[in-house]
């Protein structure tokens, strides 16, 4: 993985880039950055402020709350926005599990790029919505 | 360890260590390993010390600047603060070199007073590096004493277990994109005066394409930079994130429409015309549309990538545009140990880069500590050369805690990226001395305070102490100070506080 060109590829794929135009996608792609993590790397740490927005390019990685696994996280799946919509540190460590690549966007840049690409917005609400029904599911 | 020869030093053979690079990476690394007594050779291809520094950048003057007058003392740590381009020694008489080749007409260095400086300091300390050698392959073998690298090079083969390669980002990258092949590199770049009157296309929007189309204002008839992605300006994100003051210039002309256009568009195809210019095919990212443009040059400011010769096929993971290393915060390869980096590929080791900061790894001025950290860490953790522990009494940390918070300029030029660290050990705490953040807050050990500087983005920069225990880590966020000062009796109580949550923290276990 390396050049604008290829990473405009590998996320014109991902449902959360789906409505995207190729110009768009050759933005985003020059927006964000990639970033590699070797196994067992943590990627956002629990109570920390200052985190960024992911999306996984390839690989794994496992949601751990006080140590427990409490999720797994991969290719085309996001995470890190909750705390940066809150303004609020992670609750969560996220720790990769086999080396993983990821597009990140840090956070002060989130706001403007979600005003700026409204349908990844609806694709990450969407997503959002999805989590929160499970997560009610659980409970229930 | 076989002594440098008369001549020539490190005539092939076996090392402890073996360093790639004569650039300020390779010679600060140099420095700090046989200041611990760490036997290591030196190789370079060049024929004398400075790096890119030796031909680059390309209109001759520095971004990094040295206040030759400072509110600090030059010859002392804290003057490093204002000092962005010395190397550093522990000598006093080694120090703040930078300044003393500089002729007043700038802060800013020009590139061949900032090459003196690094010849000097090389000279000054007595490292000694092979010259005129450069490095063709590399392989590993195994033997009794297990794994080790062998590497190739135009004089002959060097075995270690450690090779450390500081070779700089400075492969000339042009995209694969239909016509840019026609396009001069930002590395190729005629002589100023040969684009007089000429209308001129330039491929990047960061420093590099800034760079040449503020250099270029006075000659080139008219000046287009284009690049997908909107340009960022460091005064805009309060840090080295995107194009430098300096190069705002052409910002200025565009916005006022002096000639100069600044498009956010990707580049579809560049084709030749009859008449020998060029026809630009540009698909707007802004929603504009597609553009089509004249132009009499196309340059590509699409940057460089990390010359790693055949690392990735041994197993080294690269990622990113640059193609730098993946590495452990050790800046160690992070899928091949034993290969490490130094000088601007340390940038590959991003660390945590809280808020969207970068590390100030890619320039001299962050690299020059990362060489200090990583030449202990190979010296203990390679070579078995242990240091004596240096344990702090539990009534002086808060002292010690203000005192490296105030004057450490490696906290201050590495913010939320390099940390000095004090582990509780038997009657007091032990110095751990400055370590990788990332390291200090993942890899557990005994219940530490770990200190930092660091800063939003938003112009707030304020000291961060991060408390490790067993349960976990937790970070407590000290206030700013109008004049960057820490060293007062608001943030020595904080720290007090701090330290004393610790213990709280401790006894919860």
């Amino acid at each position: 993985m390396a050049t604008g060109e290829e990473l405009a590829d590998a996320i014109a794929s991902m449902a959360l880039f789906a409505d995207l135009s190729t110009p768009e996608l050759a933005r985003v792609a020059h927006t964000f950055e990639e970033r590699y993590f070797p196994d067992g790397e943590r990627i956002l740490r629990q109570g920390l402020r200052g985190s960024g927005f992911h999306v996984i390019l390839d690989g794994e990685a496992s949601v751990v709350v006080d140590g427990q696994q409490r999720a797994t996280f991969a290719r085309g799946d996001f995470f890190g926005e909750v705390s940066i919509l809150l303004g609020e540190p992670p609750v969560a460590d996220i720790v990769a599990r086999r080396p993983l690549r990821c597009l990140v966007l840090d956070g002060p840049s989130v706001e403007a790029f979600l005003v700026t690409h409204p349908r990844v917005m609806y694709r990450m609400l969407q997503a959002q919505a999805r989590r929160l029904r499970n997560a009610n599911r659980w409970r229930s | 360890m076989s002594a440098p020869a008369p001549g020539r030093p490190f005539p092939p053979g076996d090392y402890p260590v073996v360093v790639v690079g004569s650039g300020p990476g390779g010679i600060q690394l140099s420095y700090a390993l046989s200041r611990l007594g760490a036997d290591h050779a030196v190789l370079s291809a060049d024929d004398a010390p400075g790096g890119m520094f030796r031909r680059w950048p390309f209109f001759q003057r520095l971004l990094s600047w040295t206040k030759p007058y400072a509110p600090a003392e030059r010859g002392t740590p804290a003057y490093e603060r204002y000092d962005w381009n010395s190397l550093l020694a522990d000598e006093p008489a080694h120090r703040s070199l930078m300044p003393d080749f500089m002729d007043g007409t700038s802060y800013f260095p020009s590139r061949p007073e900032m090459e003196q400086n690094l010849v000097a300091f090389t000279q000054r300390t007595g490292i000694q590096v092979r010259h005129g050698v450069r490095w063709t392959g590399t392989r590993a073998e195994d033997d009794e004493a297990g794994q080790r690298f062998v590497v190739e090079t135009t004089d002959g083969e060097y075995r270690s277990t450690t090779v450390v390669f500081a070779v700089g980002v400075a492969e000339p990258y042009t995209p694969a994109t239909p016509g840019l092949e026609l396009a001069a590199h930002y590395a190729d770049t005629r002589p100023a005066e040969t684009y007089a009157g000429r209308r001129v296309f330039i491929a990047g929007k960061q420093n590099s394409g800034f760079e040449l189309a503020s250099g270029l204002l006075p000659w080139a008839r008219q000046i287009v930079l284009a690049s997908p992605s909107p340009a960022r300006l460091s005064v805009n994100t309060r840090s080295l994130v995107g194009v430098r003051a300096r190069y705002v210039q052409p910002f200025e002309d565009h916005a006022l429409g002096g000639g100069v256009f600044i498009i956010d568009a990707a580049i579809q195809r560049i084709e030749r015309t009859a008449d020998g210019s060029f026809q630009v095919s540009l698909t707007r990212t802004d929603g504009g549309g597609d553009v089509q443009l004249e132009t009499d040059d196309v340059i590509a400011a699409t940057g460089f990538v990390t010359p790693l010769l055949d690392l990735p096929e041994l197993g080294v993971a690269t990622f990113g545009q640059s193609r730098l290393p993946a590495q452990t915060p050790w800046w160690e390869s992070a899928s091949r140990p034993g290969i490490f980096f130094a000088g601007t590929i340390g940038q590959g080791a991003a660390g945590l880069k809280k808020h969207g900061l970068p590390s100030n790894s890619g320039a001299v001025h962050g690299a020059r500590y990362n060489a200090r950290v990583l030449a202990s860490h190979i010296a203990v953790a390679r070579l078995g050369i242990e240091s004596q522990p240096v344990i702090i009494p539990p009534d002086a940390i808060v002292d010690r805690l203000v005192r490296e918070v105030s004057m450490n300029p490696a906290l201050w030029h590495q913010k939320a990226y390099l940390a000095w660290v004090a582990e509780a050990a038997d009657g007091g705490f032990r110095d751990g001395g400055i370590q990788p953040l990332a390291h200090a807050l993942d890899a557990g050990g005994p219940d530490a305070v770990v200190l930092t500087i660091e800063a939003d983005g938003l112009g707030a920069t304020y000291p961060v102490v991060y408390l490790r225990t067993a349960g976990g880590v937790r970070e407590i966020v000290l206030d700013g100070e109008v004049f960057l000062r820490f060293g007062g009796a608001e943030h020595r109580r904080a720290l007090g506080d701090a330290v004393n949550s610790l213990g709280s923290l401790s006894l919860a276990k």
